[in-house]
This record gives C-alpha cells, structure tokens and sequence, in this order.
C-alpha cells in the first residue's frame, strides 16, 4: 500500500477545535491541490462532535478521522501519540502537518520516532513536489537568522510542524462535502500512567501576546522591568497586550510567554509597537506578518526601522508619555 | 536517584554574524558554548539531586571539542560525562540524534529521569528530547516550569502551555524537557571546576552503544537540508525624527492620526 493523501492534526482545546487547525487546512489544501490528493484532518480527542467534522470539511478537509476517547481528554503524550501511531500505519499519509505549539511539538516527535519519519520543525513555508510527492519545509533557524529548506527524500511519511498565525484560517464554505470516520483504536496502543491533574490558566494577562491584536513591546532600551509600566499603559489603552523582545526575556523583565521573535513566538497583530527595540533580524521575521508596526526607537540605524510602516526616531521615554496624553483625549473626545 | 542531563555544545549565536554573501554563519571567532537552554536542564537537575540525593551523568554527542562542554557541566555540580563521539554520528538530523542518546542511555544503569533543554539555540527544534523518550519507549512531559518529588515514587510537574499550566503527575522513569521558569543556573564552583579538569570523561563510539550503523548520521537521517536562505523582511513607511519637543509633538499627533485612519483606535 502506498503512502498518499495530506493530514493535517487538528488542535483541540475545552470545548472544541482550537482556530489554529484553520490554519494548518489553508496549509494542507495548497499542498493537497498542488500534489492531486485528498486533505484529511485528523481529530483526537474526548467528546468530539458531529459539528467538529462538519466545520473541518466546510473549511476544506476531504475527509475526517475522528478518534473519540476519554483517554484523549487532555494531553499525555503516550495517548495521543498512539492514537496517531495507529492512524499513520492503518492509513498511511504522504504528509502529516501539526500546529508548533505545546502539543504538536510534544506528539508530532515521538511519533516521528517510532515510525521513522523525517520531522521538520516549525516551518513558515511548506511546499510540495507534485510528482515525487517530495515536501519542502522552510524554517528557521541559528536563532532566526537563516532559513532552512529541508526534504525527506525517502521516508514516509513526511512529518511538519508548521508556526501558529504563519498563515490565514481557511474560509468556511458550507457547500463543501466530505466524510467523516470515526476509528477505533485499541485501548493498550493509548494507555499511559501519567495522570492529568489540572489546568491552571493565566490570569497575569487577559490575552496572550499570540492571540493579541495589538502588541506594544519592549527591547533592550528599556533598562528595566519597571519601565514596561509605561508600556502596558500604552497597551491597556489600545486593548492590547505587551510583548518583549529576546533581550528583555533574558534579563528577566519580561517572562518567556511574552518572548516575540522566530526565538520565543511569531505574531500577527493588527498592530506591532516596537519600543526600544534594534530588531534582530529573527525578532523581523517573527513579526513580519503583522498588519501594522510603529517602531519607536533613539538609533537611526536601527534594523526594526526597515520594517516599519511608521518609525518614529527619537526617545520612548519622550515619546511615549506624550502619545498617552494625546490619545487620552483623542478617545475621550470620539 | 540517577539523573541523565543530555547536552549540547552550540555556537555562542545571540550576537551571530552573518555572511551577506552566502547566507551562512560567519564562524570564526564564534565561541563554542553549553547551549544556554541546557544549563537550566542541568540546574534542575542538580536542584534535584540536593532533595533526594543520587547522582547527576551528563552526555553529549558532537566532535571531541564537545568534552569542553561536559567539563563545564561537571564544574556546575555533575558528577559524570560521556562522549559521544564517533564519525558515524556526523550529519545527524534530530532522528539519528535521539536515537544515538537514547542507546547510550540504555548502557547506563539504573535510570530514573532524564532532563533535557527545551531546544537548542542553533537547531531550534526541540525534537531531540521527545524523541530520546519515544525511543525509550517513556513518558514524556515538555515544557516543565516547575518539578517536584511525588508520591508513589512518582513526580508532579507543570508544563508551561497557551494560556496556562497544566499539572501532571508520572511515574519514574520518565523523560522532562524544562524551559527557564524552572530554576535560574547557578556558576561554576572552584570545587566543581577543579574536579572537572580532571575527571576522567569516557569517549563512546557506535559500537559501544550497540546503534545499528544504518540508523546513524547523515545515512540514518530521514531529513536532508536543500537550502540555506537569509529571512527576508522590509516594508517601506515613514520615518519621523522626534529628537526635539517640537519634533516629539509632531510624531506623538502623526502616530495618533495613523491610528485613527488605520482605524486601530476606538472611544472607550
């Protein structure tokens, strides 16, 4: 039996597919369409329903395997990895792409390992020879400052994980049809030990800088982690949340969540205000998809200029307090 | 308790240079270091090791400049290293790499945890520590902020996710990747410097870890990098010099009307 079809590994989360499996079904269409075959999106999970299915084939799957077990609930590694394991040898798919995030960087390895598959991670670009079948993965890495191109010329199948927000969520169109099968996987390939005890969300920020859309973050420049007052100000009034640079993760004024950059997360805001930041070239890269970016910043030279819709050279410390001021008013008086 | 650190010795990148030219990284006069992302593996580790005493071995695969590496791992506070190191190991991807470390750990007695970094600054895929654990046929928890000893003999971890954290408990053996929020590395010690010049640090080849010579290297690789490319960023804007209070006042009322035409600003 060959290998064929594309798969993308739908991300769950409590109640539900997580928007990031759009993503990776605009992804896997292209390479679908390209290559002649079938998009199949995988879901695994505890309480999967019907409209799950339905909304991944409007959204352009071709067919869907669900595989529905309270062993699913909440990620373990061994469950779903096994889970998946299963799939990939019943079914045998050319091309498996996962979302970067926790998960798909956790399942995506260990079932590279154990079925010997090329896995390349977090690509920003994924292609697809049309006659061998052949995945190109383009990624970065040294830090963000090249990008690699990688194939897997003779294993199968072909294994990616792709940046969350790398791409647009695939449009819904209801006309679309496709089947959806539900698979049974036998109980001993999803035991494990580990016991999932809870889930403590983060209530330190309403929004995480990945789902923001509105990012005002900080570099070097800001010399410590009190100044980011100034910025989160500036954030609370444009409904946004305050990012950082790699830079002010490493000295600690920030935390690693906030970390923007191909190094810590790749964003895609409406709006990016860079504050004092020189703008290594991974940090440009991780916000290359914005919509929108001002970057404030004393050094004329700076790189994060080349970038900038709107660059403003001179002092954040200047600069900042009399933007507060004026869009005080300018929202008041709206 | 019998800890495995496995580590890698990377190029110092946060400054990296970078050939215009060909795109690759200017390496001359770029230090070898412990990948940054390790030392916070090995200062689990050793956190560990002071609760419930044991031993601490760390192991790394690269060329026989690595030993520096281990060296400094020892002058922290580990009590072995190996090397592995041998020219069937060159051209690993993270497949042929997992499965080295994990046949080596398979030599080594009586394991109850291995810590690995979340990644590595070069590579970037943080692929390698799942796949050790896949290979070991072992649990794995990534992205672990927080450990602690647990019942049953067990350990109780948070992994740092979106949006929040997830508290686990597994058994041991078990693999952990850790991110920084675990613990900040201590320094060297005088101590732990001295005996680390002179351990005596044992060098393993294929053979030693029984590895099938098909499954190592660049012939063991599933993955082969086509092409190396410099990122590609720029949009043109504007540029504003805000470097004088008048000059401030301008970019303050520009950047406020670029908000508003953007429609990125709204009444409250």
């Amino acid at each position: 039996m060959t290998w064929k079809d594309i798969w993308t590994l739908s991300e769950r989360k409590a109640n539900g597919l997580h928007p990031v499996s759009y993503e990776l079904l605009t992804r896997g269409r292209a390479l679908a369409d390209k290559r002649g075959a079938r998009l199949c999106a995988v879901v695994l999970g505890s309480g999967v329903t019907e409209a799950e299915g339905k909304e991944l084939i409007a959204r352009g799957a071709d067919r869907v395997y669900v595989v529905d077990d309270p062993a699913l609930a909440s990620f373990r590694v061994r469950p779903h990895a096994g889970a998946l394991k299963h799939l990939v040898e019943t079914y045998r798919p050319e091309v498996m792409i996962a979302a970067a995030t926790t998960t798909g960087r956790t399942v995506m390895p260990y079932v590279a390992m154990q079925v010997y598959a090329g896995l390349t991670a977090d690509c920003t670009g994924l292609d697809i020879d049309p006659d061998t079948g052949d995945l190109l993965q383009t990624r970065p890495a040294i830090g963000g400052n090249i990008m690699a191109t990688i194939r897997t010329p003779v294993a199968r199948p072909q294994m990616a994980t792709v940046r969350p927000r790398s791409t647009p969520e695939a449009a819904r169109d209801p006309s679309r049809t496709g089947e959806i099968e539900t698979v049974q996987v036998p109980p001993e390939a999803m035991a494990t030990p580990v016991r999932h005890e809870s889930f403590e969300p983060d209530t330190s920020q309403e929004v995480a800088i990945e789902e923001a859309d509105v990012i005002v973050a900080g570099g070097h420049a800001l010399a410590k982690e009190e100044n980011f007052g100034l910025l989160q100000e500036l954030a609370t009034l444009l409904g946004g949340s305050v990012g950082a640079s790699r830079p002010a993760v490493d000295r600690g004024w920030q935390p690693y969540p906030r970390q923007v950059g191909l190094s810590g997360k790749t964003v895609a805001p409406d709006l990016y205000v860079a504050c004092g930041i020189s703008g290594a070239i991974q940090h440009l890269a991780g916000i290359q998809t914005a919509k929108n970016i001002i970057a404030i910043n004393s050094d004329p030279d700076a790189q994060i200029f080349s970038v900038a819709d709107l660059g403003i050279e001179g002092n954040l410390f200047e600069v900042i307090p009399v933007v507060l001021e004026k869009l005080k008013k300018e929202m008041e008086s709206a | 308790m019998h800890i495995i650190v496995p580590i890698k010795q990377v190029p110092e990148t946060s400054n990296v240079k970078m050939d215009p030219e060909t795109g690759t990284m200017i390496r001359t006069g770029v230090e070898s270091i412990v990948n940054p992302l390790d030392l916070y593996a090995i200062e689990a580790a050793l956190r560990l090791r002071e609760q419930l005493g044991g031993r601490i071995t760390t192991l790394s695969m690269g060329p026989a400049k690595a030993e520096k590496a281990l060296r400094e791992a020892v002058a922290m506070g580990c009590d072995e290293g190996i090397l592995l190191s041998d020219r069937a190991f060159a051209g690993s991807d993270t497949w042929s790499t997992a499965y080295a470390l994990a046949q080596a750990i398979r030599k080594l007695d009586a394991v109850d945890l291995i810590i690995c970094g979340e990644r590595a600054t070069d590579g970037d895929t943080g692929q390698v520590g799942p796949g050790i654990a896949a290979a070991l046929d072992l649990p794995v928890l990534t992205y672990v902020c927080h450990l602690q000893p647990a019942e049953d003999d067990g350990i109780r971890v948070r992994r740092l996710v979106e949006g929040g954290e997830d508290v686990l408990w597994s058994p041991l053996p078990a693999v952990l990747t850790v991110v920084k929020e675990i613990a900040y590395p201590r320094l060297p010690t005088l101590r732990g410097k001295q005996k680390a010049k002179t351990l005596d640090l044992p060098t393993w080849g294929a053979k030693d870890i029984d590895a099938k010579a098909e499954l190592l290297g660049l012939k063991g690789s599933p993955t082969r990098v086509v092409k190396i490319d410099k990122p590609r960023v720029s949009r043109q804007g504007e540029r504003i010099r805000a470097t004088d209070p008048e000059g401030i006042e301008r970019a303050a009322e520009r950047m406020i009307e670029f908000l508003r035409q953007r429609q990125l600003v709204s009444a409250q």
